[in-house]
Formats: structure tokens, sequence, C-alpha cells
């Protein structure tokens, strides 16, 4: 079956002949077609583009993805598509250009399949606070897939593409990875380019992307890397080709365990598929300690000062004024403004940016958001300290696994603290991954890594020798075979 | 009571970069609306500023030229306001870090004496676009093609006490940027901006009075309009026993008033904080000693130069070199006349600060409208100067220039014959014609009433259509009535 097959089976075979883009394309469609709608995973649909690109590519192939059908989080600008960040507010926007990250991958010869469906504007950690409706998990469709790249994880989970684009912010790639049994990597900030990329926390959003394995990732994230003039904050410093260095050899690697991760709150379920996954890391070579990481318990309040203090500006340009929603019959500049937001934004949406603009007011700003940065170097300094000493951190990326659909849904500090494990590793700026590494009754649990800044090419490695022996990463969810 | 004023200016100068702040679209005034706006400058989802290197280097010129201190690490940050010309919802500025602090500039205040006028800040920031209210029935269009302009903004001190002061530290500072070839200085479009923030407050006291802020004031003239009107008001409001309020006032050209534009109750909480999508702007030793090294002649060392090397008095080389483009002008002319510049500076000083001047305003043109090219009144000077023509002539030839008949000063000397008359027996016949018309005047010159000479030599000219040099004519007329007695 073609979508059993790694992306570098489906450039081989296509290189040789065996099969052609066009023919690549029309699997992954035809599995769209019976899947997608069941998922929810998919906002916009380009079947007749993509089909069009294939054929295209048929006739004149270069690239090092050449054929490679992708799915984009709609976050990331698609010049003439839809990207609505699923959001009323951009429900009627055609971006008139093109992300960088789109852009690279295109120039590698991926093939765009659609838009994922995600929490709107970036802002969950379930995916039910889309304008267009909850994703379903492909394990289990009463629960959510995580979020708030939700779509993405959930359509190369079930199959729908053998890799998508998602965006990390204080883990949205690695916590619905892990919710939907794929692999997941966030980069190091900076390392992904920005540029169209709809901002949520500039500070801490980096592009990444899904795929079945670390093997995988590592070949989308050589073409989506590298320094663009366009983002500031990008680095310029070189690629590698991350699927050179995947050596599968890990001896004499120290990975550590810092005990704060594995403190109260990890579920007993999930705790033993990590221990299982970290014996399976010693089994390989490698040397685990325990290590401290003390200021990891402020990453959630640091965070929930920041990434709002920063969504509530950058979210302050859609005011129906020249893209995106309006109200109908605004009576004045005041009414449109607010009636606009008031009516484009969904409730989470709307509760970061109040969260974000009280943070920022004047006479509140010492006391949240300066402080927020002062904790924030204290947690990155956690990881400085701890790199000093090992060359890996493990650790679980969520305390339990998938939740029902719902369940949270009234609860938003109960959804923030879903991110616990992921928010410092994003506050620090470090690369991460999740891997999957078991189940528990049947919902998928993974194991987090962490390597030190651009040092992607160690945690994919040491991702990939422990997905040669093991196979969870293989599986697919029942009915999405 | 007697009330001293007080006042700080905040002066917006626009940068002139071929692109903008944050974005590569054209600066370019004057375009159709919103054909100079990109992706970024219309604040697209998704898009980041990146800085214009360009506007880096001009804003530390500015700082060395006005000795500040040039901040080894600056920042921007986003000032939060929402409104239709500004499509992001927030301006790129620079709020706790700026660029340039802790300057001054020194201004002429009367007969010679100078004041320091200290410069707090000035700091980086991008222009909003504009918003059109009169283009369409019910309804206002937003232009944002100056969206992502670069500015900088210039914080005096409220060392400034009087309206002439404030104009005087304006056009000085006009001058700076112009002379830095940073700004070009047009206020009518907006390319330097001046808010005068003006209190007053009792002689002697320590404290301030309440400010206001005036806007909208695009010249110098209507500046020192502005300020004397603002602080006339502000005394009768006190002395009425009213109360004067912190706002915001717009000032009237048409009446020369200011009137309240938005007080400051209903002022934004800006919610500054650094802005994430761009670093902090580093600037090492190194950058700044090149940017000393492409510093201009400034207008004050240029005007000791002018002084020392043309021979013009402090008040002539301060007019000249008031602007850069009148001073090369002046330097362009001086040039084109000779090789001495201590002799010619003068002579081309009085050209240019009188008839060219005097055609200029006539016409309501600037310098570098001039109808007479340096080149051109150079080449006249210099025919003074050898005694081809008389400076009377030279008028006639000016005004020929100015009115386009010839291409140098020698083309219409030739076609108008003007050249003068040096030759002794040409002269000589003009002399004997005068003295034998006018026997009454040569006997009152002969009775002892010697100043009569000045008739005579007068219809000397008169006779020569001026060609006469009257030098010669002077004394050879002296020799031939002393002869006589």
């Amino acid at each position: 079956m073609m979508h059993e097959r790694s992306i570098a089976e489906l450039i081989a075979a296509r290189a040789a002949g065996e099969f052609s883009a066009a023919d690549i394309t029309a699997a992954y469609l035809d599995r769209i077609d019976t899947h997608a709608d069941t998922l929810n995973a998919l906002i916009t649909r380009t079947d007749a583009a993509a089909r069009e690109r294939a054929a295209a590519l048929d006739a004149r192939a270069d690239g090092a993805l050449a054929g490679l059908p992708i799915i984009h989080k709609d976050i990331f600008c698609t010049k003439g598509v839809k990207t609505s960040c699923a959001s009323r507010m951009l429900d009627n926007f055609i971006a008139p250009y093109n992300a960088t990250v789109v852009e690279r991958l295109h120039a590698a010869g991926t093939v765009t399949l659609g838009k994922a469906n995600m929490d709107e504007f970036a802002m969950g950690s379930s995916n039910e606070n889309s304008f267009y409706g909850a994703v379903k998990n492909p394990w289990n469709l009463d629960f959510v897939p995580g979020g708030s790249s939700g779509g993405s994880a959930a359509a190369v989970a079930a199959g729908l593409a053998p890799a998508a684009t998602g965006t990390d912010t204080g883990g949205s790639i690695r916590q619905p990875a892990a919710f939907c049994g794929v692999t997941g990597i966030k980069p190091t900030y900076g390392r992904v380019s920005r540029y169209g990329m709809i901002a949520f926390a500039s500070s801490l959003d980096q592009g990444g992307c899904f795929a079945r394995s670390a093997e995988d990732c590592a070949h989308v994230l050589t073409a989506m890397a590298g320094f663009d003039e366009r983002d500031s904050t990008s680095v310029e410093r070189d690629v590698p080709d991350y699927a050179s260095q995947l050596t599968g050899d890990i001896s004499g690697l120290t990975i550590g365990l810092p005990r704060e991760y594995f403190a109260e709150g990890l579920e007993a379920g999930s705790r033993e598929v990590i221990d299982a996954a970290i014996d399976q890391m010693k089994a390989l070579g490698a040397n685990v300690v325990e290590i401290d990481m003390p200021h990891t318990d402020l990453a959630v309040s640091t965070y929930y000062v920041i990434a709002p203090a920063e969504a509530s500006s950058n979210l302050a340009r859609f005011d129906g004024v020249r893209y995106g929603y309006r109200c109908a019959d605004p009576v004045d500049l005041d009414d449109l403004y607010t009636r606009s937001r008031a009516e484009g934004f969904g409730p989470e949406v709307q509760r970061r940016i109040m969260m974000g603009a009280y943070v920022l007011s004047a006479g509140y700003y010492d006391a949240y958001y300066l402080k927020a940065q002062k904790t924030r170097r204290l947690i990155a300094g956690d990881f400085h300290d701890a790199f000093a000493k090992v060359d890996l951190i493990a650790a679980p990326v969520t305390q339990a696994p998938a939740f029902p659909i719902g369940e949270k849904a009234d609860d938003p500090v109960a959804m923030y603290l879903n991110d616990v494990y992921t928010l410092p590793a994003s506050l620090a700026g470090v690369p991460g991954m999740s891997v999957p590494a078991g189940f528990v009754d049947g919902l998928p649990v993974g194991l987090q890594l962490i390597a030190p800044w651009f040092e992607e090419g160690r945690l994919l490695n040491a991702a990939h020798s422990y997905q040669q022996a093991t196979d969870w990463h293989t599986r697919r969810p029942p009915g999405f075979e | 009571m007697n009330w001293e004023a007080v006042i700080g200016l905040e002066v917006h100068i626009q940068l002139a970069t071929q692109s903008k702040i944050f974005s590569s679209a054209p600066t370019a005034y004057g375009a159709e609306p919103n054909t100079q706006a990109n992706a970024v400058d219309v604040a697209m989802p998704g898009v980041l500023p990146v800085i214009n290197e360009q506007v880096i280097r001009m804003a530390t010129l500015f700082g060395l030229a006005i000795n500040a201190d040039i901040a080894p690490r600056s920042v921007f940050a986003r000032k939060h306001y929402f409104y239709p010309d500004l499509p992001k919802g927030y301006q790129i500025s620079q709020f706790e870090l700026p660029i340039v602090a802790n300057g001054h500039l020194d201004i002429t205040v009367g007969e010679g004496a100078t004041k320091r006028i200290g410069i707090t800040r000035a700091h980086l920031e991008e222009d909003a676009g504009k918003s059109l209210h009169d283009v369409f029935d019910r309804a206002t269009g937003i232009d944002l093609n100056r969206a992502g302009t670069p500015l900088v903004e210039c914080v005096s001190e409220p060392e400034i006490s009087s309206a002439a002061e404030a104009a005087a530290y304006a056009r000085k500072l006009h001058s700076l940027v112009t002379y830095l070839g940073i700004c070009d200085g047009n206020m009518q479009e907006g390319s330097f901006r001046v808010d005068a923030n003006v209190s007053v407050r009792p002689v002697g006291s320590a404290e301030f009075g309440t400010r206001t802020e005036t806007k909208n004031v695009n010249s110098f003239r209507f500046l020192e309009k502005a300020i004397e009107y603002e602080i006339e008001r502000q005394i009768d409001v006190i002395e009425g026993g009213g109360k004067i309020v912190q706002e915001t006032r717009l000032f009237d050209p048409t009446t020369g008033e200011t009137r309240s534009m938005r007080s400051k109750e209903e002022a934004h909480d800006y919610r500054y904080f650094p802005d994430p999508d761009l670093l902090p702007v580093a600037i090492d030793a190194a950058f700044i000693e090149a940017a000393r090294a492409e510093l201009p002649e400034l207008p004050g060392a240029k005007a000791e130069r002018f002084e020392a090397e043309y021979g013009l008095s402090t008040a002539d080389a301060a007019a000249l070199t008031a602007s850069r483009v009148w001073a090369d002008y002046f330097e362009a002319t001086v040039a084109a006349a000779g090789a001495d510049k201590a002799k010619l500076g003068k002579p081309a000083s009085n050209w240019i600060n009188t008839e060219l001047a005097g055609v200029l305003n006539r016409d309501g043109l600037s310098i570098g409208e001039a109808p007479v090219s340096a080149a051109q009144l150079g080449g006249l000077i210099a025919r003074v100067d050898d005694n081809t023509i008389s400076g009377k002539i030279a008028k006639q030839v000016f005004d020929a220039l100015v009115a386009g008949e010839g291409e140098s000063a020698d083309a219409i000397i030739e076609a108008k014959g003007l050249k003068q008359i040096t030759d002794s027996g040409a002269i000589e016949s003009f002399v004997d014609e005068a003295i034998a018309n006018n026997p009454d005047q040569v006997q009152q010159y002969l009775d002892g009433k010697t100043k009569v000479v000045g008739f005579l030599v007068g219809q000397v000219m008169k006779a020569s259509k001026g060609k006469a040099n009257p030098k010669e004519v002077n004394q050879m007329m002296v020799e031939k009535l002393n002869a006589m007695a």
C-alpha cells in the first residue's frame, strides 16, 4: 500500500518509475475522500491543484521531495488558497503570498493536498477551538487529537498524507503528535522561518512537522529549515542534511531525566510507557541520569503571561478594515472594531487577547510581563545547566493520553495544565520531539526528547535509533489501516 | 503678573531612504493611493518586519551631528492603538531604549548670543498611513503609501523660552538634517513636522504649568505664530481665573489660532512592549566611526570657513550656510567667477543674498529652481571684476540671464554690446562733449563747487549708455576741469 511506505521509499520508488507523482497524489486523495470528513482534519482541500501539480512534477521532476504529498496547517499562508487559521475572522481570507515554509517545501517538490484544521489562531490543546469544529482522534473518535496542530497530527496518523506541517508555541506539535501516535518535531526557535506563518506568540512560535517516523521528519525538516532574510529572528546557520545524521547509534549518549517531569501529576499508565521507553534507550547503549530542572513549575504561569501578551498585540491587525471578517452595518468606527472582533474571534482567542492586554497595561507591565521575562530566563537557564551535563533530555509529553472531546472544554485552567511538560522547551527555545512509545487503554503515549539549541540532528537520531528497535510508530489506528 | 513660557519641541524627521523602515516598498511621495504599500505595510497575516540598515546609518549620523550618545543597543517596541490607517494595530517605535539620547543644539538668540537647547532623545519609528475623509461620500478612504515610512522623532528638553527661540531651534534642526542628507526637509509634504509643547508659569517659578501640544504646523512662520498665540491664550485663560487643560491642539493657519483637538482624558494606554519580531539594534564603535567619517561639513563649521576663506561677515556667512543648497550654490558661484576667493566672495555673497534672493522670493522659487545657475552668476561676477562691465550694466545682464535671454553673461554682453568703454580716446570725446554742453556746471566747478563733477560724469555715463568706465571718466573729467582753472 502506498501509504505504508516511508518518505524515502516513496521518493525512491517514484524515481525508479514504479509509480508517478500523480499516482501517489491520487492514492492519498482517495484516502482523504474516505477519511477526512470522519476526522474533520481538513479545512480546505486542494485536490485539483494537487493533481495538476503532481502532473507537472511528473513532466519535470526536481527537488529532494519531488512528488511528496503534504498537508499544511491552516496557519501557513498559501498563495491563492484560503488561509483561515481556523477562525471566522479569516474564513474569507485568500492569502496573497506563500509562507517561506510553503515556498521551500514547494521548491523541494511537495504536492499540497489541503489545509489542516487546528485550534483557532493556534490557541488550544484539544483542537476543539476551531471555527470549523473539533477534530477527532483517529484512535478513538470520541477523543481529542490534541492541539493546536490537531488536524495535521490526525491526518498523518490516519494516513491522509505522509507528512504535515505544524507549529508549536507551547506544545502544539508535540502534544498532538503524542495524542495521535505520530512523530513530531518542534525545531529550535529560529531554525524555521516564521514568515507567512500567522503569528500567535512571536517569541515562541516555531514551525515544524509531523510524519510517521523520525527518518521521515528528517527529510521534511531538511527542506523546511534555514535562514530567511524576511524573518529577523531566523538564525543564519547552515542546515545539515538531517537524514544523513541518522546513524541509529546512541551508545554513549547521556540522557537526562528531569525529576520535575516525573513527579505528581504524571499518570501511572503513561509513566509505565515512558519508563519502558527509557529502558529501551538504555538497552541501545545510552547512559541515563536523573537531573534537576528547578524552575519547571514556573513554566505555566510564565507562558500564560508571555504568550497572551504577544497574541493580544499580534491579533490587533484583525480589525475588520483591510481583510477578513467585518461585522454587518457598523454604525461608527468603534462599532466596526468591537463587533468585527467580538463576532470574528472565538471565546478562547478573546480570553487570551484580554489576558494579554491586561498584563501589558500600564501599572501591570512590571508585575506580569517583565517578571515573566525574568522567569523565562530562569527556565532557559535550567536547560543550559542540564545540557552541560547531558546530551539529551527524555520526559513524557503529557501527563495522560488524549481526553474525551468536551471534557475540559469549560475549564481553561485544566486545559492549560495539559502543556506543563511541553512549555519549558518552548520558553527556552530548544528543539523537542514526540515519539510514539506505547499505548494506554488503546490511546497512544508519546516520549518527549529534548536536545540543546540547533541539535535537531542528535534529536532525530535518538528518535530514529529508538524507532529502529520498536514498532510503536508503525501502528495504525483501527479503521485507518 | 509676569509670565514666562516653557517650550519643548517634538520634531518628526522623515528619513530620505529609498525603501521603508521595515519593508522593501518605495517611499516616494505623491503616488496613487496604496501603490507603495506591500504585504508588510498592509499588515497581511503572517508578515514580519525587517529593519532597513540605511535607517540605522541615518539615525547614527543624526546623533553624531547633535553631539548625542548613540546607544550600543536600542530596542524597537510596539505602541498599540486602533486606527484605520495604522494597519497592524500598533506602531513600531522605540520606547525605553532609543537609538539617540542626550544631544544638544546651539541656537543664535539676538545679536551674536547663543543658547544651548538640550535634546532628550531621538528615536526611530514608522509613520502611519493616511485617512482620506473627503474623497468618498459617507466613507473614509485609507491610503497606506506612507505607512512604514521611516521617521526620527527628536524630542527637545523644555528649555526653549520664546516663539522666536522655537523657530530658531526648528530652523537649525532643519538645516542640520538637510545638510546630513537624511531628510529632504519638505515641510509642505510633511517630511519635517514640528509639534510644540507649550506651558506658561509666573517668572521665577520652579514648577511647570500644564502644557498643551500644538500640531499641524507646517512652516517656521506658522510655528512662531502658533506658539505666540498659544502663550497669549494660556496667559489669558489663567489670568481670567481659568485652568489650562492638558490637550492636543491644532493650529489653523487661516486664523492664526490653535483649537482643541483631543484632551488627554481620552489618551490611550499604549501597552508598549519590546517587539519580539525584531532583534535589538546593536551598534558598535566601528559603525559609529564609519558614520563619523561620512559626516559632511555642518553649518557652524561651514560658516566659520566662509568667514575665513571668503572674507564674509558673520551675518552673510550665517545666511549662506543656513541651507546646504545655498552654501553649495555660493561656493560654485565663486569658483566660476575666478580663483581669488577672498576677493570674489563678497560680491558673490551680495549677488546671491540680494539680487538672486529677490528674484526667488518674487517668483516663489527655491534655490534649487533658480533661473540663473551658479556658473552663469559666477561668469557675470568675473566680468565685473575684470572691468568688462560696470556694476550697473551687470544688473541689466543679470536681468537678461533671469529672463533667459542668453546662455551666459558673456553672450549677453556681446549680443547687447554692453562691453565697457575703456578706450581713452572714446572717453575723451564723451568728456569734451559734456564740458561743452554744460557750461553752467563747469563754471560752478571752477568756482570751487567741486561736487558738481558727479553731475558731469553722469552726463558722460548717460551719453555712453553706461558703457564708459566710470573710474576713467571721473579721472579724465577732473584732469580736464583742473586744466581749465
